[in-house]
């Protein structure tokens, strides 16, 4: 009918061209780690360590995600991992009042929702920077938790929870499985609904967006309630995991939930994002501990060697656009 | 000439704290025409713009859409209305695809909920296909990648889209080459050709002459005067923008002189 292209096939130049390097760069990364421990360790690549691998990172890809929604708005969530322990301690707590493990559950990822929830209100609402009202929040939810367990780790016996960690299907366990869910779920919401398109504006063209109708300050809450509920998943995978409720600060998992963002290729701006870069970020970095483990590369390099493969993969997204 | 117009403004009044930035104007624009909007750097052109879209309310005066007077007390009023304004720069998106901005805020949903992209994408085809667009590949290229004529293209097509009846260009040809400038006002052109009431916001008498149907300018506030494109030269238009007057046209000499208030 007309001259205006369907859609149509860009010439190979063009395609490689408009690759996305820096979101190549972990899947690419990640392979090549599979080969050099795989020839390096005859363990690394047999199933029961596929499986540690994947288990492992089952929390991280669930923080990644969380992470992702609010980095792709431009902004950052600094107290993912302390809201993460936070839920995991209300969650203890509760059982051990003798609750149901699914009140239990259901009041641990209640109580980081709300920190979510109180995070999105200052940020969007007050328009307070993302930075310090996180870091207030990371502080908080903190020392919450240790007040409220006291100090003390919690033991969480439950079938549930141990089911949770130690079954599945295959080598995939119910806690990969879940987090597989998430990281689809998240998919979904980032490319196929409407508050995935307005959030990627906000973080891109804040002005555009105002002027075009978008509802900013709503956008802005709902990715800190997003990455508050997500952070009460990953309480409930961490409490599966260790098999108790620990009110211990898990720094680690916030840096590398950053780490994972930054690896998989989203831009810290904002505006671009994609959920399967921050996935294969996550099991990057849990192939790395895992392989320099197997190697008996001590444990005092593994931070070093992390923050390595952090700074080199920001260094390549500096070749984009 | 239809007989009542798409939108008429009368004794329109706006200051800003201390400063009278439009004092007493009236303004009309006609479906299926362009109105241009000429008028000297601070001649108060954008701030009436801004006042029909909603973003600056009125002192005094009265917005009269289709016969009827309305209040317009924000962008979502005007958005209602069917006015549709196109910025120079704040229109796009520009991480976001040609069919995520022209449905931007309007998206078409399945009834899961999801985002409708074959709709969208027919519907944007549609709206381009519709002005005879030439220059756009794919809707699904990303704005960032796309030039100055192409970008106005988008945000002319997406009042297209939307169906708006009035839709203002503030300076959509301020930054374009020669070529660009020729397709921007050829799309000016159809856009009024399928009965939208076009307000074109500019500052070159060129095109101001080619494509126009009346012109209204603004001096020091005021409207001096509000001509039909074919009644006027050139000459008497520029004296309008830099005296507020020309021969029997335009303010008195009194108001022309003492029009700062
Ligand atoms: N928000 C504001 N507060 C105070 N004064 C303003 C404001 N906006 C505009 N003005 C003043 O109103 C007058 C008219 O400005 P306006 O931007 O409408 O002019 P314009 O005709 O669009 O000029 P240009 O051709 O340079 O774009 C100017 O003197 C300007 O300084
Ligand atoms: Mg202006």
């Amino acid at each position: 009918m007309t001259a205006v292209a369907t859609a149509d096939r860009p010439r190979l130049g063009e395609r490689l061209a408009a690759a996305p390097w820096p979101e190549l760069a972990a899947p690419a990364a990640l392979l090549l780690l599979v080969v050099v421990f795989g020839a390096a360790d005859s363990t690394f690549l047999t199933t029961g360590n596929i499986e540690a691998i994947l288990q492992a990172s089952a929390i991280l890809v669930v923080l990644a995600v969380a992470q992702t929604f609010v980095v792709a708005t431009a902004g950052i969530d600094l107290s993912v991992a302390s809201t993460m322990t936070l839920g995991a301690v209300v969650l203890g707590q509760v059982y051990s009042s003798g609750a149901g493990i699914g009140w239990a559950i259901l009041a641990g990822v209640a109580a980081a929702t709300a920190v979510g929830l109180v995070n999105g209100a200052i940020v969007a609402k007050g328009g307070i920077t993302d930075f310090i009202v996180t870091l207030g929040t990371l502080s908080a939810a903190s020392g919450l938790a240790l007040i409220l367990a006291d100090g003390k780790p919690q033991p969480v016996l439950s079938k549930f929870m141990l089911d949770l960690s130690a079954s599945g299907i295959g080598i995939i366990s119910w806690s990969v499985l879940v987090a597989a869910v998430v990281a689809v779920t998240a998919h979904v919401v980032l490319f196929r609904t409407r508050l995935g398109v307005h959030l990627l504006a906000v973080g891109g063209s804040t002005d555009a967006a105002r002027s075009t109708g978008v509802r900013n300050v709503r956008v802005k809450m709902s990715v800190y309630l997003i990455s508050g509920l997500l952070a009460g998943l990953a309480a409930v995978l961490l409490v599966a995991r260790v098999g108790a409720a620990e009110p211990a600060s898990n720094t680690s998992f916030l840096l590398n939930s950053v780490a994972a963002v930054v690896l998989g290729g989203v831009s810290l701006f904002g505006g671009r994002a994609t959920i399967i870069g921050p996935v294969v970020g996550a099991l990057l970095l849990a192939s790395l501990v895992n392989g320099l483990t197997l190697l008996g590369v001590s444990q005092f390099y593994q931070p070093l060697a992390v923050g390595i493969v952090v700074v080199l993969a920001a260094f390549l997204t500096r070749f984009q656009k | 000439m239809t007989a009542v117009p798409m939108l008429e403004l009368r004794g329109v009044d706006k200051s800003f704290g201390p400063v009278h930035v439009l004092s007493s104007v009236d303004f009309t624009a006609r479906a299926g025409e362009v109105t241009a909007l000429v008028g000297d750097n601070g001649a108060g052109k954008t701030t009436l713009v801004k006042c029909i879209g909603g973003i600056h309310p009125v002192d005094a005066g009265e917005l009269i859409f289709q016969g009827t007077a309305r209040s317009v007390r924000g962008p979502r009023d005007a958005a209602l209305l069917g006015v549709e304004i196109v910025y120079q720069d704040l229109a796009l998106a520009d991480n976001l695809d040609i069919v995520e901005n022209m449905f931007l805020g309007r998206e078409v949903l399945t009834r899961l909920r999801t985002l409708d992209e074959n709709s969208m994408e027919k519907l944007a085809e549609q709206a381009l296909a519709s002005l005879s667009v030439r220059t756009v590949r794919s809707v699904r290229q990303h704005v960032v990648s796309l030039s100055g004529g192409q970008r106005q293209t988008v945000a002319i097509a997406k009042s297209v889209l939307w169906k708006s009846k009035v839709v203002i260009l503030d300076e959509p040809t301020a930054a374009l080459g020669v070529a660009q400038t020729e397709q921007v006002l050829d799309l000016v052109r159809r856009l009024a050709g399928q009965g939208v009431a076009v307000i074109l916001v500019s500052h070159n008498m060129n095109d101001v002459m080619k494509v126009a149907d009346s012109i209204g300018v603004l001096f020091l506030g005021r409207m001096a005067a509000q001509v039909r494109r074919k009644d006027v030269t050139q000459t008497q238009v520029v004296e309008l923008i830099t005296a507020g007057r020309s021969g029997e046209l335009g303010l008195s000499p009194a108001e022309s002189s003492g029009a700062a208030v």
